[in-house]
């Protein structure tokens, strides 16, 4: 049986009384949002907080909606919302299949947007996913919000620009209507972590390439991204060859480990291959979308 | 601390650890054994209660958080001596073998039908895949699962009798 360390439980009423809690008990107090992060790694006693804070009360922080020309999806927004959302599929269909391969169905039902990019796990789908869609991340703290660019934010394996007594309360994405995007993702087993995912957007203008983001997960690209890729692709038809050679150099644009999922060449020709097939979809679609 | 929540309908106040998990307060604590206590890491799904009417895995959280909130557990699906259709299909079509799983599997298997009167079978094995059964190669747990559905539209019976009492709608 797995007990986690004992803790005092506070249950926050507002994103502010969130953040005074978080002043009051210091940096050994931890959010809780959908626990399906941080209850595992308390089991375990990898994380040993002397406070939980619940937030999730916080119902003013699960929207999906359109702002100021960008898509904003607030951090308690779950899974499942995620998933389900009209708005989500018709802008950036590659959440939507980032979604479908998150966990299982009784999981997305509980875990939260917000905690899965806080807790930056870097075999997390949606930091992928977010990291080629040029996602922004608001942080809220006592000084008030500030807007983190997707760069700035992850700072290497569970560790993110949110300091110990802020909170993520959205993250933004900008509306581009002719983008094309696409996510593939290989498993083990369904709902899985990934051996190596890969998430491809692509914008076309007379032709050639506009804008590009590859993100990558798994296989410890920095900021879950491929600048090397991105960079071939801007200003180049979106033909097989260059969506191609994209590809490869997204698999020499990580530095994977030799795990139990596989050795360090397999996973750089996997991250090659996925790139490859999210491209071309993704290329489809915004060739559709012009 | 304190707790107050509504489980299968009834209001409890308990006092509790705030490390203790939802699944051992039901158990241990409610002595509501039919939630079955599994791999503890929410991947098995044998745990898995509605929490506001949305099925969770109850091992993965605390059960101060469900302070304030509702509760149903498997217990909740037979209403006055008559099973629910779900459990009926379990039984007839052998949906069980063990039947460590079966809470779970019955508990997302009503929560799916309630939302999804007609399934198809892509469709209930897409719901019960964050469930995990070593026995029947879950052949016969989707049987029963349409089982279920067909009866319900044949009857023109629909939902739980839970769920209609709360309005759920399809």
């Amino acid at each position: 049986m797995q007990v986690p360390a004992s803790f005092d439980y506070e249950r926050a009423a507002s994103v502010d009384h969130a953040l005074s809690l978080l002043r009051r008990h210091g940096p050994e107090a931890r959010l809780i949002a959908g626990g399906h992060s941080l209850i595992p790694m308390m089991k375990l006693r990898l994380a040993q907080p002397e406070v939980l804070i619940d937030i999730n009360d916080l119902s003013d922080l699960s929207y999906i909606r359109i702002a100021d020309n960008r898509l904003c999806i607030g951090a308690m927004t779950r899974h499942a919302d995620l998933l389900a959302s009209p708005l989500v599929a018709e802008h950036y269909p590659m959440l939507v299949e980032a979604e479908e391969v998150i966990a299982d169905p009784i999981v997305r039902n509980r875990g939260s947007v917000g905690g899965s990019l806080c807790q930056a796990d870097p075999s997390e789908d949606l930091s992928a996913a977010f990291a080629a869609l040029g996602a922004s991340f608001v942080v809220a703290g006592e000084a008030g919000r500030r807007e983190v660019q997707g760069e700035d934010f992850h700072l290497g394996p569970y560790t993110t620009a949110v300091e110990a007594d802020e909170m993520l309360v959205e993250v933004r994405i900008p509306l581009r209507p002719s983008m094309g995007s696409a996510y593939e993702k290989l498993e083990r087993r369904a709902g899985d972590w990934a051996v190596a995912a890969a998430a491809a957007a692509i914008r076309l203008e007379d032709g050639v390439i506009a804008e590009a983001g590859i993100g990558l997960s798994a296989v410890n690209a920095a900021h879950f991204r491929s600048p090397q890729a991105e960079r071939r692709l801007v200003g180049n038809p979106a033909d097989q060859a260059t969506l191609a050679e994209a590809a490869s150099l997204a698999g020499a644009d990580c530095n994977p480990s030799a795990d139990q999922r596989g050795p360090v060449d397999y996973k750089r020709h996997l991250v090659s291959e996925l790139t490859l097939r999210a491209l071309v979809r993704a290329a489809a679609s915004a060739n559709r979308r012009i | 601390m304190q707790v107050q929540m509504t489980v299968n309908g009834q209001p409890v106040t308990a006092e509790i650890e705030a490390r203790l998990l939802l699944v051992h307060f039901l158990r241990d604590q409610l002595g509501l054994t039919g939630t079955h206590w599994g791999c503890d890491t929410s991947n098995c799904g044998t745990c898995v209660v509605w929490l506001d009417r949305t099925p969770v895995k109850s091992c993965t959280i605390f059960a101060a958080m469900a302070d304030g909130h509702e509760i149903h557990t498997v217990e909740s699906l037979e209403t006055d001596g008559k099973l629910d259709l779900v459990q009926e299909g379990f039984a007839n079509l052998h949906g069980l073998q063990c039947g460590f799983c079966t809470p779970g599997m019955m508990m997302t298997a009503r929560w799916l039908l309630d939302h999804n009167p007609s399934p198809t079978d892509a469709e209930i094995r897409e719901a019960i895949s964050g469930q995990l059964c070593r026995c029947t190669g879950y052949e016969n747990i989707v049987r029963a699962i349409r089982w279920a559905a067909e009866q319900t539209e044949n009857s023109g019976e629909f939902a739980s009798p839970g769920a209609q009492e709360k309005g759920v709608s399809a």
